[in-house]
């Protein structure tokens, strides 16, 4: 069991490597030779227009969808490899929060982040895993009266935060963010994005986020790479992104919504 | 024992001291639990700075040992790395989550009954205000005959009908045997064996073949109408179709119900003839009673009234399944858990139904003397 620590190491290494990535729906191909790294301990932004195949690549590096070819590692792993113990140990070190949350509808709040810690550690004590689960459910900012909830019961804005907690229920060393604030409001989409920095920094996270919202890009990102032309055209920090000379880039960040994020940077960092 | 596993003991420089080193993660929390039951519960301070991993897990459980022992909040040193989670996760557990107790007593016992009780009484007031509702809608088209969904009402036709014909077919041709059989057997010691002709006749015309396709249809079509209609309730498809103005009922509801009340009877003609047809080669193979003589004694001695009084329980048999199904199937709250439960409530209430009408209608039609 404590072998997992080859995977806990220095800052600097590289969490996700992507090498020559090629996917296609038949005739239409949605990455052609891509290439990403993203390092461990930071917080990267996967941004592209609608149908760049943001999620797709998302979904082949979580080994839902296995590409035409390529070569995906995860801690330096290979997550299309055969041997079973690499993949569960990928597995568990990897928490995914989906667009809509992704709660088993038939579970609790609480019951649906015990769900991987049962699975798992079976062997531990009811009273912990309770007590694990509460400590995760805090922990992304939700009230104890929401774990006994249903996931019906709970607004957009909850449902992620409990999508967040079950995500991070075993600990994962890597988190997956699909468009996080997506039909949050403002308010609570900045929440959610100050929630993704605390939680990031107090527990070491590497986070994989694809968003669309450029608040979120220009608050909490520590790199950007930009999904076009099939392939990640850049994967710099924000500031080095906005100066890319590519016509998507140029008015992705220089169009009206664009300036209005950076200008409300400026702003908060006078 | 390696070095990575979790130990405490006291420290080098102070005996009140915990000093904690190792591994406090999820995957040693166990080992982590039989440590704390036996450290001591005076201590003056917790030195976690030898810890070489430090996960959430075993965060709550070194604050939880600081809560038990008394130690204040920023009172455990871990290394500057761990510090951030270690401060976060102290701040979180400093109050005990709320544990609810669960009741599985008389009183809970009690309360589901009233719940379950209500929902009866709710959800036959809410079929009969649906099955009025779908009426009126009904005649409001037939009125209109434009607003008449005819391409859907076919392909429904063909799901609900035409798609069943095999499996009617064999199993009113399998009851059918079955029945001439168990005739054969009992008749034959009163040497009457020409009589399973009018057993088998009278029970397929007036009842089997009603109620075996009835019964069939309602597994069959009643599950898939709830399914449907469930799954686009879940996918807001409904709500989208009423802001849209148009009527649900007379999109989703008539159709199907059209449908069904025009196949029903079909199948129903379709069960008879495949019933006798059993009867008849079970007469052929083992009574010596010759299809020639089987059609002849039919005709002979089995008025028509027999099969007039199956047949004209199919469409009511139908209109019952088409709105359960689709109510049902309107019901549906956006859970997975949800669209089961209304499918298997869909399919228990329509065949219930339809075998208390069976019988009352049985009932009915023997005190006409038709």
């Amino acid at each position: 069991m404590s072998k997992v620590d080859d995977i806990a190491i220095a800052p600097d290494q590289i969490a996700i490597t992507v090498r020559g990535l090629r996917n296609s729906f038949g005739e239409q191909v949605v990455h052609d030779n891509l290439d990403l790294d993203v390092k461990r301990g930071e917080i990267i932004g996967v941004v592209g227009g609608s149908g760049t195949g943001k999620s797709v690549l998302m979904r082949s590096i979580l080994a839902l969808r296995r590409p035409q070819a390529g070569r995906i590692e995860v801690f330096g792993l290979d997550v299309y490899s055969e041997d079973s113990k690499a993949r569960h140990k990928i597995e568990t070190n990897t928490g995914v929060l989906y667009q809509n949350g992704a709660l088993f509808s038939s579970l609790t709040v609480e019951e649906n982040v015990a769900v991987p810690l049962k699975e798992h550690y079976g062997e531990l004590p009811d009273a912990l895993v309770h007590e694990l689960c509460m400590l995760k459910i805090r922990l992304s900012g939700l009230s104890d009266e929401a774990s006994s909830k249903y996931p019906s019961q709970l607004s957009g804005g909850m449902r992620k935060r409990a999508g967040i907690a079950r995500a991070l229920a075993l600990d994962p060393a890597l988190l997956f963010l699909d468009e996080p604030t997506a039909g949050l409001d403002p308010i609570g989409a900045a929440a959610f994005d100050q929630l993704i920095r605390t939680l990031q920094q107090a527990l070491g996270l590497t986070v994989f986020l694809i968003t669309h919202d450029l608040d979120t890009l220009y608050t909490i990102c520590d790199r950007v790479a930009v999904i076009a032309d099939k392939k990640v055209l850049i994967n710099a920090p924000i500031k080095d992104v906005e100066k890319f000379d590519h016509p998507w880039v140029q008015e992705y960040f220089h169009g009206p919504r664009g300036r209005a994020a950076q200008g409300a940077q400026h702003l908060l960092e006078k | 024992m390696t070095n990575t596993d979790p130990q405490i003991g006291p420290h080098r420089d102070d005996p009140d001291i915990i000093n904690a080193t190792g591994e406090w993660t999820l995957q040693t929390a166990q080992a982590c639990i039989a440590l704390l039951e036996k450290a001591p519960s005076q201590v003056k301070d917790i030195d976690g700075r030898e810890i070489l991993r430090l996960d959430s897990t075993g965060a709550m459980l070194l604050s939880q040992l600081a809560t038990r022992t008394g130690l204040a909040l920023k009172e455990i040193d871990v290394r500057p790395e761990h510090q951030a989670l270690m401060n976060a996760v102290r701040q979180l557990s400093e109050t005990p989550p709320v544990t609810r107790q669960k009741d599985y007593g008389f009183r809970k016992m009690l309360e589901r009954l009233g719940f379950a009780m209500e929902d009866y009484a709710k959800e036959t007031l809410a079929l009969v205000g649906f099955g009025g509702l779908t009426l009126q809608t009904a005649v409001k088209t037939l009125l209109q005959p434009r607003r008449f969904r005819v391409t859907s009402t076919f392909h429904h036709m063909e799901q609900v009908g035409v798609d069943a014909v095999p499996l009617v077919l064999l199993l009113s041709f399998m009851v059918g045997a079955v029945i001439a059989f168990l005739g054969a057997t009992v008749l034959r010691e009163f040497g009457a064996e020409i009589y399973v002709v009018e057993l088998v006749g009278i029970a397929f015309l007036r009842e089997f073949a009603v109620l075996l396709t009835a019964i069939l249809l309602a597994g069959r079509t009643a599950s898939a109408f709830t399914a449907q209609i469930g799954a686009m309730q879940s996918g807001e498809e409904i709500d989208a179709i009423r802001t849209l103005g148009l009527n649900p009922i007379e999109l989703l509801v008539l159709p199907r119900l059209f449908a069904l009340v025009l196949m029903l009877p079909l199948l129903t003609f379709l069960a008879m003839m495949a019933g006798l047809a059993g009867g008849m080669a079970v007469c052929y193979a083992s009574l010596d009673i010759s299809p020639e003589l089987f059609t002849v004694r039919l005709q002979e001695s089995i008025s028509i009234t027999h099969f007039w009084v199956g047949i004209s329980k199919a469409p009511l048999f139908a209109l019952i399944i088409a709105l359960i199904g689709c109510l049902e199937g309107f019901q549906v709250q956006g859970t997975a858990e949800s669209v089961g439960e209304r499918t298997t409530s869909s399919v228990v209430q329509s065949i219930s139904l339809v075998i208390l009408i069976d019988a009352l209608a049985a009932l009915f039609f023997m005190e006409m003397d038709w």
